[in-house]
């Protein structure tokens, strides 16, 4: 395609630089500068796209990222292979560069023709609030039928079907002064702001170069000289300052509590040289001492109908393509318009070589300078008329306009013909970050618009986003902003320039007058979503009147567009249709995003590898390397078990068990967590934190400790040491650590600031090496010094501090199965090396590795709870038939006073038994519910639930613990538990199903 | 007792080379004991065994007759990192406790728990705000500045030691994650 | 993510701290003592109001304490941070700036 559209001289672009781009697998022609919509223009190509519900033709409405229509799939990087595409990008802000390819949505089979386009016509079904009434009944069609449909025909792009092989990156950053906007108002903020060479200032504009309204104009002066002339000379101060950063290109879309604003970096989607690994995106949280808004200002469409016909463009946006991009849209452009700044489009697409002429809604009496400029120019202009529908379908040919008379009446209807219609109802401020940091809104009847009014942060808006429109006042708002966001009083530093009057103001219009019968004809509001002025009034009629309402009901102003162009006309045509003051209707909120932000910006680095820290311990390596099977514990990975060729989780279970009880098992008990507690009153504090006592446990001595919340119920428990009169060393759960540190601290701080007691998180200074087994004794004797071993110098639940293999450690005499046992703690840097030696001599003796399920099923067995596994947070240590772990003596302990109220006392709590199903080979389910009689009708009342379920090759048989109501009382009845397919029956029993032989820890 | 040959091993965090400007380096072993002391019954001795505890909190201070390194991190009212060359630990451990007997306190042996890295380059504080949502200016984190705080989803204890050195320090599960972190974010040198 | 003034640190953001409910709700000296129902209000009632709230916050991932603040429930002002154990300080609600 060549460029029959380009203007042989003018513009922002690089006419040394050409490019192309592949659109529908046509190639597309530009420059450096270019955007895909300007490049489309350029060529003549205004159909782009295909609506969101009708399917009707779409066009380029825009030139920024208020577009609604022109939703293009870009494939960014081709050229590297699948995973740089993604759907709906806004081809007025896509920045054109070779290797491109772009494809145009919703349509079948092709852009041109699109069968979808049926639904133009069916469009009585589709009208507001169609969802709710079209796709009622039947029920069963609702997943197999409409969902699939709607889905298929409805919507926008396609989602992405690789995942995105692009890089992602994220920046804190801090400033004195954020300044959003570098157009007129936001340069001059961040000059005045960033003055003193001390305040830190950042200045973000979403546009590739900075300039804002003034990149479109090639008439305003100021101080005499062109208006990008001082822009240039705006950022070449400010980037000479080094208080300054500006970031092009970059989009602050969400503003959040305590100045926190979001904002998205594009960083190479518009660089062909881009090197492979450069981050696409780089999501920016900036914290803000001040920020200065000036974020401008939404052109308003003209409602009348088939206003939504290609060709039919912002009035703003034509002379932006003229002037800045160097494309004219059409050769006979009619503006259409109810403000003065249209005339400035007429003006220069005239100068451009385009015939023009002009349709206002005003009156003669109405305007301002700008008509009288225009008729100089020889432009002929129609005041006093409407629009009353536009001709044509994939491209506008004509324009049917009509005088209004003084009663309102519809004069005589004339056409004009036309390739382009340049349309304005005036100037709507973008208010979107401002309501976004809940500052509330103001309405304004002389700018008919809702403007800032009071500020909820440290913030406040300039120039067009708050109603400034004439270019002198707006630097001069920005200047003001600026300065008042440093603090300076001295309004009089820094002179105002001089700059050419702006044509400004317009006549609020909804929608516009006509003769055609309203309820039939398609007068487009909100273009993305299809809703037409039709649309508004019917929910009006159904008797939507809150705006909110109005909203969901039509989608008006949802989705990606948050009512950028849309709003106010939507807002104007309900308070017209229910005769109120507009600000009574109010307005819809604006929620963040302002534009779309791709998934992967979100993420930034928290992917893959870096999506979450996996926490391994210093045995991990031996187990990796000796095939364990891993599984997630909180952030934990922890050999789950260690199968031999051939072997499956059952088959490793079984033999690592089995081997626990005949011989020897080593397991990695390193991610307990742990916590040195130290001080005077140490020992006072374990007894007011524990339910057991503490103040009589010796030094050297060891004692499982439980821990309830202040309301009673079990929160963790672990084996406890007494290393010296004030010192304790604490064990947790995995899982636990983190929060059992915090209660801690917490009860410290808070409650009992007097006591003198400190605690440091030791779980990662100790790798913890568990012997478990008959022989264990025999595996370690070699290796140890300074510790007797022997029973009777060291019992069962003591601590001694010695060394193993030469290295310092704390040795435990503990039991999690039933077994003698011991915990080996050795500094963790010396954890794999000590696990290696103790393995190695465990060969004679038949040494098991063992992973945390043989764990599990060897506690099972002897009828040990697991905190998290037999408690959910409702469970008190009676249920658990742990009553004889809670002092009676203790005057007061954390969770003690809970214990006494009247429910936790109370006949039937669920408690903690034994369940042998009637068929030995069947394990139950983890979480299945427990019922008296299955034959009861559903619901059926439950009685318990399965907390901890195994095969037990000890037992020969499986087991279960479950919690019961009254199950300790019940021991021998048979129950009924659920399975996938029905019922199976259990017999209640005791929660201990091994009798350890030999030597016993009996813990 | 047998005879056998111990490694010693660190978590794996072999040096990882990085194009970029900032250089991540792993530090090798260090001794750090947790301070933990109420600021009164500290009853004005700020020089403990060598170390300088006058520092404000979230500050570090080297101390020490200049041959071996004592700095002591300040990272709560009443918590301290005490750094001390690996091989010290012992001795140190001994004189802060003589110098605070009678008083209320808790010394632990921390040594094999944390892990530290050395980040050195320019934009090296733009570099670790990727993933640490605090203010890394010179004037509000200045040299000799030293707290706790996160990286990405890791909790850690970050240093200034110069405009363009930190050191970030890790429990030794973690290191990886902050490994392969500051190595991600080096890639994006602004 | 808010910015939280910790007393101890200055101000750090949300993500480096942990909300622990409202502030100013002493455990009672000797529970024994205390009735079901005044037990069942201590454990589970709280005022959750709209406006000025006090509640407690730990500064976990920095200096480790816990300490109280004033937060307005409304704007997410935080109106005052002090110290746990010093009490609610008398400050109007502030409305103007968050």
């Amino acid at each position: 395609m060549s460029q029959p559209f380009r203007l042989p001289s003018g513009g922002r672009i690089d006419r040394k630089r050409p490019l192309s781009v592949s659109f529908n697998g046509k190639r597309l022609e530009g420059f450096a500068g270019d955007t895909v919509a300007s490049m489309l223009l350029a060529s003549g190509q205004h159909l782009a796209g295909r609506s969101f519900k009708y399917h009707r033709p779409r066009g380029i409405l825009s030139h920024g990222s208020d577009e609604p229509s022109a939703l293009l799939s870009v494939d960014w990087r081709a050229d590297r292979g699948p995973g740089y595409r993604d759907p709906n990008n806004r081809a007025s802000v896509v920045e054109a560069r070779d290797s491109l390819v772009v494809k145009t949505q919703n349509h079948w089979p092709s852009l041109e023709t699109d069968i979808g386009a049926v639904n133009d016509l069916l469009s009585p079904v589709f009208v507001a609030g169609f969802y709710y009434k079209t796709f009622m009944w039947p029920r069963t069609f609702w997943d197999k039928v409409y969902e699939p449909v709607i889905r298929r025909a409805a919507g926008l792009g396609e989602a992405p079907e690789v995942k995105d092989a692009d890089r992602y990156s994220n920046r804190h950053a801090h400033c004195d002064v954020l300044v959003v906007g570098a157009g007129p108002a936001g340069l001059a903020a961040a000059l005045a702001a960033s003055a003193d060479g001390e305040k830190r200032v950042i200045l973000a504009d979403e546009g590739l170069e900075p300039g804002g309204a003034l990149l479109n104009d090639v008439t305003s002066k100021i101080d005499g000289k062109p208006a990008m002339d001082w822009v240039a000379e705006s950022v070449s101060t400010l980037d000479a300052r080094e208080n300054v950063v500006i970031l092009p290109r970059t989009t602050a879309f969400g503003y959040y509590n305590h100045n926190h604003v979001c904002m998205v970096e594009k960083v190479s989607d518009h660089r062909a040289d881009a090197p492979e690994g450069l981050a696409r995106e780089r999501l920016w949280q900036v914290r803000a001492g001040e920020v200065v808004l000036a974020t401008g200002s939404h052109e308003r469409p003209l409602v009348f109908e088939n206003n939504d016909r290609p060709g039919i463009m912002l009035a703003e946006s034509v002379r932006a393509f003229v002037n800045r991009w160097a494309v004219l849209p059409g050769n006979e452009i009619v503006v259409a318009t109810s403000s003065a700044s249209a005339y400035q489009t007429a003006l220069d697409a005239k100068n451009a070589g385009a015939r023009v002429s002009i349709v206002d809604i005003r009156l003669e009496a109405d305007c301002g300078p700008e008509l009288q400029t225009a008729k100089d120019a020889g432009i002929t202009v129609r005041s006093g008329h409407t629009v009353i529908r536009a001709l044509g379908k994939k491209r506008v040919s004509g324009l049917v306009v009509a005088p209004i008379d003084p009663d309102g009446a519809i004069g005589e209807k004339q056409t004009l013909a036309c390739d382009c219609v340049a349309m304005s109802g005036g100037w709507t401020p973008s208010v979107h970050l401002f309501s976004q940091s809940r500052g509330k809104l103001r309405f304004d009847v002389e700018l008919d618009a809702f403007v800032p009014g009071t500020s909820a942060q440290a913030e406040r808006s300039a120039g067009a986003c708050r109603g400034i429109y004439d270019l002198a006042a707006v630097i001069a708002d920005g200047l003001a902003a600026g300065r008042s966001a440093t603090g300076a009083t001295d309004t009089a530093a820094g002179s105002t320039p001089q700059a050419t009057a702006s044509f400004t103001g317009f006549q609020p219009v909804r929608v516009l007058p006509t003769d055609a019968d309203a309820s039939k004809v398609k007068a487009f509001v909100d273009f993305q979503n299809d809703v037409t002025a039709k649309d508004i009034r019917l929910a009006v009629r159904e008797g939507f009147e809150s705006i909110e309402h109005v909203k969901r009901y039509t989608t008006t102003g949802m989705a990606t567009d948050q009512g950028k162009t849309s709003n106010m006309n939507a807002l104007g045509l309900v308070a017209g249709i229910l005769d109120r003051p507009l600000p009574a209707v109010g307005t819809t909120t604006f929620r963040p995003p302002y534009t779309p932000v791709s998934f992967g910006a979100l993420i930034g680095p928290a992917r893959d590898e870096l999506f979450d820290p996996v926490r391994k311990t210093p045995i991990d390596g031996w187990a990796e390397k000796n095939g364990a099977v891993f599984e997630p514990v909180a952030l934990w990975r922890r050999a789950k078990y260690f199968p031999q060729a051939g072997e499956d989780m059952h088959g490793a279970v079984a033999r690592e068990t089995k081997a626990v009880r005949n011989a020897v098992g080593i397991f990695d008990a390193s991610t307990l967590g742990k916590i040195e507690v130290v001080g005077p009153d140490a020992a006072e504090f374990m007894n007011r934190i524990y339910t057991n006592a503490w103040l009589k446990l010796k030094v050297g001595g060891c004692r499982y400790g439980l821990m309830l919340r202040e309301d009673g119920f079990v929160y963790d428990d672990g084996v406890v040491a007494r290393l010296a009169e004030d010192r304790f060393h604490v064990t947790t759960t995995t899982g636990g650590a983190p929060r059992v540190l915090r209660h801690m601290e917490d009860y410290l701080q808070t409650e009992w600031p007097d006591l003198d007691v400190f605690l440091t998180s030791i779980t990662e200074q100790w790798a913890v090496i568990a012997l478990q087994g008959p022989k264990a004794r025999k595996v370690l004797e070699p290796f140890v010094s300074g510790i007797d071993l022997s029973e009777e110098a060291f019992p069962h639940m003591t601590v001694q501090s010695g060394f193993v293999c030469g290295v310092p450690c704390r040795l435990f005499r503990v039991s999690f199965t039933g077994e003698l046992g011991f915990e080996v703690n050795v500094p963790a840097d010396y954890g794999e090396a000590v696990w290696k030696a103790l393995y190695e001599e465990g060969g004679k003796h038949g040494i098991t590795a063992y992973g945390t399920e043989a764990m599990h099923v060897l506690r099972a067995e002897v009828g040990y709870v697991v905190v998290g596994q037999e408690t959910d947070g409702t469970v008190t240590p009676d249920d658990l038939g742990l009553s004889g772990l809670v002092s009676k003596v203790k005057a007061d302990f954390v969770g003690k006073r809970s214990l006494a109220r009247p429910d936790m006392v109370a006949e039937g709590r669920r408690q903690l038994v034994g369940l042998l199903t009637k068929n030995p080979d069947e394990v139950i389910d983890e979480g299945a519910q427990v019922v008296d009689d299955p034959h009861r009708p559903i619901p059926m009342r439950m009685i318990g639930h399965v907390t901890s379920s195994y095969a037990s090759s000890n037992c020969g048989r499986s087991i279960a613990m479950a919690l019961i109501e009254g199950g300790r009382g019940r021991i021998g009845e048979t129950v009924h538990v659920t399975t996938p397919g029905g019922f199976t029956e259990a017999v209640i029993s005791k929660a201990a199903f091994y009798e350890v032989k030999g030597e016993t820890a009996d813990a | 007792m047998l005879e056998f040959n111990l490694a010693r091993r660190a978590p794996t965090v072999a040096p990882i080379a990085s194009d970029a400007g900032v250089k991540i380096t792993p530090l090798g072993p260090q001794g750090r004991l947790a301070l933990r002391i109420r600021p009164a019954a500290l009853a004005g001795r700020n020089d403990l065994g060598g170390f300088d505890l006058s520092g404000p909190i979230n500050s570090r201070r080297e101390g020490g007759d200049g041959e071996a390194s004592r700095d002591a991190l300040h990272l709560g009212p009443d918590e301290w990192m005490l750094i001390v060359p690996a091989d010290e630990v012992e001795e140190r451990c001994e004189a802060v406790s003589a110098a605070l007997s009678g008083a209320a306190f808790s010394l632990v042996d921390v040594s094999y728990r944390d892990v530290s890295f050395s980040v050195e380059g320019p934009g090296a504080d733009a570099m670790i705000n990727a993933g640490c949502p605090i203010d890394l200016s010179l004037k509000t984190f200045p040299v000799g500045s030293a707290t706790r705080t996160l990286l990405g989803k890791a909790e850690i204890v970050l240093a200034r030691l110069a405009a363009d050195r930190f050191t970030v320090t890790t429990w030794r599960s973690f290191a990886p994650y902050v490994q392969g972190f500051l190595v991600e974010a080096a890639k994006d040198g602004v | 993510m808010l910015l939280i003034d910790c007393p101890y640190c200055g101000k750090r953001p949300e993500v480096e701290f942990h909300c622990g409910g409202e502030a100013h709700i002493a455990r009672p000296e000797t529970p024994a003592e205390i009735a079901d129902a005044d037990w069942g209000s201590f454990l589970y009632y709280r005022t959750n109001p709209k406006g000025v709230h006090a509640e407690r916050w730990l500064h976990g991932h920095g200096c480790g304490r816990w300490f109280n603040a004033l937060r307005d429930t409304v704007s997410d002002a935080f109106v005052a941070t002090y110290e746990m154990g010093a009490p609610r300080p008398d400050v109007a609600p502030e409305n103007a700036k968050a």
